[in-house]
């Protein structure tokens, strides 16, 4: 292993930056590379190199879709308060992509750290003046590290990604992260078999790093410590905390068909179902279905869930458009049935690779007619996790589809958690009758409304009892499931949906509020808007707006909603959609004069949404609220010209 | 009850009686004469034949006239009408639920060589184990007649001088054999003598067992020239085979001799036994033979009917998915939900 640092030139750092205050355990980097460029492993590395410190972070690639070549960027958050959520100034830009690499300076804070590849052709330190501009011979100091090897074909293919490991050590210079956790973070990366790959990356840091403090000021601002606040935490996507949902919540019948940005669900899915519900024999306790498209495959679960399976599917916006007939169908014929939208940038396939909640009412009314159904809005990643279990349980005891609305963000993305807890209710089954209940009983009529809660009996194919049969039918029915078009029987059936639905509705996971009950400003948010919300509110509290906090968990929303909005005098609703869709939603359903109260806030560029975005339009309401239209956080990418040095910062 | 009006069920190592009734369905309203109805009737009839148990059955559809036939037979079985050519997948995420369900898909030819074939063909890629029959009039009957994609070329739309159709239409049989379909037979609506041990065989055949069945269109394509006649079939049909079913209790010699019956046994042990009439040549185990013959038989615009394929080596979907000997459907809380320390081992590996 060569660690020499003496071969490449020292690159003066030019620019003071104007603040030199360390910054301690508060921290945000942003990468820039190129797809396919092998970028994720130092990338991960770095992440869990702060992690393993003890300090709470998270960590986000914002790509394009692409295979290979075209610009991709990685952002790790540091937050000793715990803020994960993005943040769109970067502290310290790595550049390793000339194409996106001015584009990327002008986004930085001022007092941030660029570091660059020297052979960059652009003048990079020109742009700006308040930016410290830190060159790196990255290449040279790889072929140090991993020296040229004319026997192996690959060399420039395996140099290539390499070089990332480079701007790892770097980084653990300036920012003190400690090498010792950096280098069990390679381990990791590369187990088992890759064990040589492991000590050609750790050899790749020690380059970087030995360079950096050979040629680079120890004194920068952006600093981490150890702390201990990840022990006993994990460090999850909402996929996989999901496809966890779909192991502990039963399913039985899993159906997909890949779309981005919910195919790693299924697949974590899928791998979680193998591994542990796979008898000694190696039989199967499910079935997993790679459908031929999404109408086979919420066919499939709405088959399974007929025919009594824990059934479900994960999608996002497009799957559930060709998802829409059967949704429909399910809702009137009353399946259970889960459908997970992890949602990304519509309309069609509008922005496939980039985050939205644009789906939110498309899920709750989707079908044709009168169709209104239970939409789960998990905000973290332990709840992707229990709002699956939870889904899987209302589908059967309500016997409808159930939506669980992810994103992007929140389900392909890395974030700190508490490890997840084991359910503690068992599996709900709802109101199924087998064939002994049917002979205590005496009678059977399938969409009869025994209960008086609008919630029918059900029975299962392969009951044997006489009575059990019935057919499920999308065309109009009377309680015995037959065939009609009577006004009577059509207006009847329908009336017992909505009373269903409201039944469903006192059921539903509460929302959950905090806050200042007395403040004047309430702030209502939903999904993956939730991650930026509570940085959000400390903003605001700095700036002197005190806030109560209403997070909505499901929709049709409960009567706590309403008293929420009872409470306080303007309501900014969070919405990651252009058309404040929840706000419109609320507005159709709210009494009286209490919906003018909501004010939405919206955010539809496709970034993950920060603390900025509901921030700044928040304030400049409050200054202004006669200002047309509603506020929206998108201020930076409606104006890229509005100067950063303006903006309400924290810092 | 008389013992006339009872049937009796074997049904996973034990025997019960059911009343007939239970075999029947509501009285159709479909046209008086429409084939569907003839096919209804052998259904029952092969049904009842065989002691299918109804309970364990469960009979689905798509859209189209077609799809009311599952609501005029086994009335104590669970039925479902699906959404238009989209049956086999609700088929198949039934019986990925219930494995042990025996499964009766009725589509039409609008529903099937239409809206459908994509989910059909995949059905067959899968060989999902269920009988998927074709209720084929060459036209729309639900609304007013116009053309499916089986209608042939140069027909015409609702009487002889109607329009004609310039584009040539899918043979389902090709598409099922191409598709991967285990079992692939054509017959005719009034060929009893034919359809009902075709049924029995498909019923008990494990994999897609696809019988595209000429079901005439007694209101709109039952005119003198229609090639999905009545008249016309009954004209130009010509059967490959003369078709046995026998029960898996029989004695049967396994071995075949020169012009002797082809038996093909199938997975319960019942056999089906075909006595070649004209194409002694064809290889009903061969695709390929099955291929030439439909190419050969649409060349020579011949009706032919029978078994043209069959496939009994071939693991059916269910058994590919090798689940647990319970249906899925009927797990208990403690085989569908990992334990506890399940869930911390897993957290310690994030």
């Amino acid at each position: 292993m060569s660690t020499t640092s003496s071969v490449a030139e020292p690159a003066p750092a030019r620019a003071a930056a104007p603040k030199v205050a360390p910054v301690v355990n508060d921290l945000a980097i942003r990468v820039g590379t190129v797809n396919g460029s092998g970028s994720q492993s130092a990338n991960l590395v770095l992440l869990r190199s702060l992690y393993a410190m003890g300090i709470p972070c998270s960590g986000k690639n914002i790509f394009p879709s692409n295979i290979e070549g075209l610009p991709t960027w990685f952002h790790i958050r540091a937050s000793a308060r715990g803020y994960g959520a993005h943040r769109a100034d970067p502290d310290i830009l790595v550049c390793m992509n000339e194409v996106t690499a001015q584009d990327d300076v002008s986004e930085l804070k001022p007092g941030a750290i660029c570091l660059y590849r020297e052979d960059f052709s652009v003048d990079l330190p020109s742009l700006r003046d308040d930016v410290t501009f830190l060159a790196a011979p990255f290449y040279k100091l790889v072929e140090q590290a991993y020296p040229p090897d004319k026997t192996d074909k690959g060399y420039r293919d395996k140099l290539r990604k390499v070089v990332n490991m480079v701007y790892v050590g770097v980084l653990a210079s300036i920012c003190r992260i400690d090498m010792e956790a950096v280098e069990q973070g390679v381990r990791r990366e590369f187990p088992g078999r890759k064990a040589k790959a492991a000590e050609i990356n750790i050899a790749a840091v020690h380059t970087g790093y030995e360079w950096a403090q050979a040629n680079l000021p120890t004194n920068l601002p952006y600093r981490v410590e150890r702390m201990e606040s990840t022990q006993d935490k994990i460090l999850i996507e909402g996929n996989k905390a999901a496809a966890l949902g779909v192991l502990f919540g039963g399913t039985s019948v899993l159906t997909w068909y890949p779309i981005t940005p919910s195919s790693s669900l299924a697949e974590y899915a899928e791998g979680f179902l193998k591994q542990h519900r796979t008898d000694a024999e190696g039989r199967k306790s499910f079935a997993v279905i790679q459908a031929e498209d999404e109408l086979a495959a919420i066919g499939m679960a709405i088959g399974a869930g007929w025919a009594g399976a824990r059934a479900l599917t994960a999608t996002s916006g497009p799957g559930i458009s060709l998802m829409t007939e059967f949704v429909g169908m399910g809702y009137f014929a009353e399946i259970p049935v889960v459908i997970i939208d992890v949602q990304r940038m519509g309309p069609s396939t509008g922005l496939p690779t980039r985050t939205s909640q644009g789906d939110v009412l498309k899920m709750h009314l989707l079908g044709h007619g009168d169709c209104r159904h239970i939409v789960l809005l998990p905000g973290s990643v332990e709840e992707c996790y229990e709002l699956v279990i939870e889904a899987l349980d209302l589908a059967q005891q309500f016997q409808t589809p159930v939506f669980v609305a992810t994103d992007l963000d929140l389900g392909m993305n890395l974030w700190l958690s508490e490890p997840f807890r084991y359910p503690d209710k068992p599996l709900q089954r709802g109101k199924l009758l087998n064939a002994a209940d049917l002979e205590r009983i005496g009678e059977f009529a399938r969409y009869k409304d025994v209960d008086g809660d609008g919630v029918c009996y059900r029975t299962i194919p392969g009951t044997e009892n006489p009575m059990a049969a019935y057919f499920t039918r999308g065309t109009g029915h009377n309680e015995k499931s037959g065939y009609s078009e009577r006004p009577e029987d059509w207006k009847k059936n329908l009336d017992r949906l909505a009373l269903k639905l409201e039944t469903a509705r006192k059921a539903l996971p509460a929302p959950i509020i905090e806050g200042d009950p007395s403040a004047q400003v309430g702030l209502l948010a939903y999904g993956g808007s939730h991650v930026a919300m509570a940085e959000a509110r400390d903003q605001l509290q700095e700036q002197g707006v005190r806030t109560g906090y209403c997070r909505i968990r499901a929709l049709p929303v409960s009567d706590e909603v309403t008293h929420f909005i009872e409470r306080h005098q303007r309501v900014y609703v969070i919405e990651q959609n252009r058309d404040a869709q929840v706000t419109s939603l609320l507005k159709t359903t709210l009494r009286g004069t209490i919906a003018d109260r909501l004010v939405p806030v919206t955010h539809y560029s496709g970034t993950p949404i920060s603390a900025e975005n509901i921030v700044r339009p928040i304030l400049g309401w409050e200054k202004n609220p006669s200002g047309p239209g509603w506020p929206t956080g998108d201020v930076e990418r409606d104006n890229p010209h509005a100067s950063h040095v303006e903006q309400p910062s924290p810092e | 009850m008389a013992s006339e009006a009872t049937i009796t069920v074997e049904s996973n190592g034990r025997s019960f009686a059911l009343p007939t009734v239970a075999f029947q369905g509501l009285p159709s309203t479909l046209c008086k004469g429409c084939g569907h109805n003839s096919i209804t009737s052998y259904l029952i009839e092969a049904c009842k034949s065989i002691g299918l148990n109804p309970y364990q059955t469960v009979k689905l559809s798509g859209i189209g006239c077609s799809s009311k036939t599952p609501a005029y037979f086994l009335q104590a079985s669970h039925g479902f009408n699906a959404l238009h050519g989209r049956m086999p997948s609700v088929a198949t995420g039934a019986l990925m639920a219930n494995a042990k369900l025996v499964c009766i898909g009725i589509s039409g030819d609008g529903d099937t060589a239409n809206i459908g074939l994509g989910q059909f063909k995949h059905a067959c890629r899968r060989n999902v184990p269920m009988v998927y029959i074709v209720e084929d009039n060459g036209c729309y009957g639900l609304t007013k007649g116009q053309f499916s994609a089986t209608a042939d070329l140069k027909a015409h739309l609702r009487r002889p001088t109607g329009e004609e159709n310039t584009i040539a239409p899918f043979d389902l049989c090709v598409e099922a054999i191409v598709g991967g379909a285990s079992f692939v037979a054509r017959s005719f609506a009034g060929d009893k003598k034919q359809l009902v041990p075709l049924l029995k065989a498909a019923i008990r055949h494990s994999g897609t067992a696809v019988i595209d069945i000429i079901s005439p269109c007694v209101t709109f394509n039952d005119f003198a020239g229609s090639t999905k006649s009545w008249e016309w079939a009954k004209d130009h049909e010509e059967p490959l085979q003369d078709v046995g079913f026998v029960p898996r209790l029989a004695e049967i010699e396994v071995e075949q001799k020169v012009g002797e019956p082809v038996r093909v046994q199938l997975h319960d042990g019942s056999w089906i036994v075909l006595r070649a009439l004209n194409h002694e040549e064809h290889d009903v185990k061969s695709r390929a033979s099955a291929l030439n013959l439909l190419e050969e038989s649409l060349r020579k615009h011949e009706f032919l009917t029978g078994l043209l394929y069959v496939d009994t080596t071939r693991d059916d979907f269910a058994t590919a998915l090798n689940t647990v000997a319970t249906p899925l459907a009927l797990l208990s809380d403690e085989a569908l939900r990992p334990s506890p320390e399940t869930l911390a081992k897993i957290m310690e590996t994030i």
